[in-house]
């Protein structure tokens, strides 16, 4: 790519190809999902693991974060 | 350029340095609120002769290791989320560089992710809400995120739309009321929630609110500033080596 080299200068940003960033955006919604569920409804609205362990351990983060808490 | 993964991992890792600051905002604004409302529940509880229910994560734990561990794995999800939101704006939003593209980034994700969703369906402490109703109100959450982000993607696409007839200033500002129309149908159309008992205090339910918005607030503004601040680093020293090994003349 012929580009004038200025240095130390703003360097303009080049556009990333969306076809680059969609495979990380699948990796990054499924792992960010699942880290938000935790965080935010497991043992709450539903659960994958009985009890109320995860719940009352993120409790406080749960309700200072905006989630519906119980 | 920087890399997707490259973006990723800073995403991430910045998220996770926002957390820590939010901790703060959480522990001297959002835990006194949280016990003020956790006390006004026991003495509720008392005063209608219920057994006290048994403590499965001591109230200290919950306030130190359970609010950090929850903080930073949010922390670490936005920064995710927040990365790629970055990489499709990078380049994308007219003339502006590295710095006020991450910012401009975290204020949408802030307002879409955050705000929009907490102005129909606001935060409550310990103490208000009704059991019964967590699955709908969850429910109902979740879905004013979801819509929020429909709107956005809609605003941004026409706004895009727009651009080459209206000017790039212009076609933001019909982008924002598009999505304005859209978030004020949505919440005229969606269902309220009242469920704040009589006697709780108004002034504790304020600052619950007041901190949560906090905790919120830095934690995105953290997220943009240091992503943005990290990039514009990386492609300044990129810049630079590019012209060391190519001087000017002879790219």
């Amino acid at each position: 790519m012929a580009q004038p080299a200025i240095p130390a200068s703003r360097p303009l940003p080049v556009t990333i190809p969306v076809r680059e960033i969609l495979p990380w955006a699948v990796f990054a919604a499924v792992v960010g999902l699942i880290l938000i569920y935790f965080v935010g409804a497991e043992q709450g609205a539903t659960h994958l693991i009985s009890g109320h362990t995860v719940h009352e351990f993120v409790h406080d983060g749960r309700h200072l974060l905006g989630f519906p808490c119980h | 350029m920087p890399t997707m993964r490259s973006l990723l991992v800073r995403g991430m890792l910045v998220g996770l340095v926002a957390a820590l600051l939010a901790y703060v905002v959480a522990w001297f604004a959002g835990e006194p609120q949280v016990a003020a409302a956790i006390s006004i529940e026991e003495a509720k509880a008392a005063a209608a002769g219920e057994a006290a229910e048994p403590e499965l994560v001591s109230r200290t734990v919950q306030e130190t290791a359970g609010l950090l561990t929850a903080l930073l794995v949010y922390g670490a999800a936005l920064g995710g989320f927040f990365s790629i939101a970055y990489a499709l704006a990078h380049g994308r939003l007219g003339a502006l560089g590295a710095r006020a593209t991450a910012l401009a980034v975290a204020a949408a994700g802030f307002v879409v992710v955050y705000v929009t969703p907490i102005l129909k369906y606001p935060p409550n402490p310990p103490a208000v809400g009704n059991p019964d109703t967590i699955g709908r109100r969850t429910t109902l959450y979740f879905a004013m995120i979801l819509i929020a982000l429909l709107a956005a993607a809609v605003a941004t696409y026409a706004g895009r739309a727009l651009s080459p007839r209206l000017g790039g200033w212009n076609a933001t500002l019909a982008g924002i009321v598009v999505y304005a129309v859209l978030v004020g149908v949505s919440y005229a159309l969606l269902p309220r929630i009242d469920e704040v008992p009589g006697d709780f205090p108004g002034d504790t339910l304020w600052w619950f609110r007041v901190s949560s918005f906090g905790v919120q607030f830095v934690l995105w503004a953290a997220i943009g500033l240091l992503f943005g601040g990290l990039t514009e680093r990386f492609l300044r020293q990129g810049a630079r080596a590019e012209a060391l090994l190519h001087p000017a003349g002879t790219a």
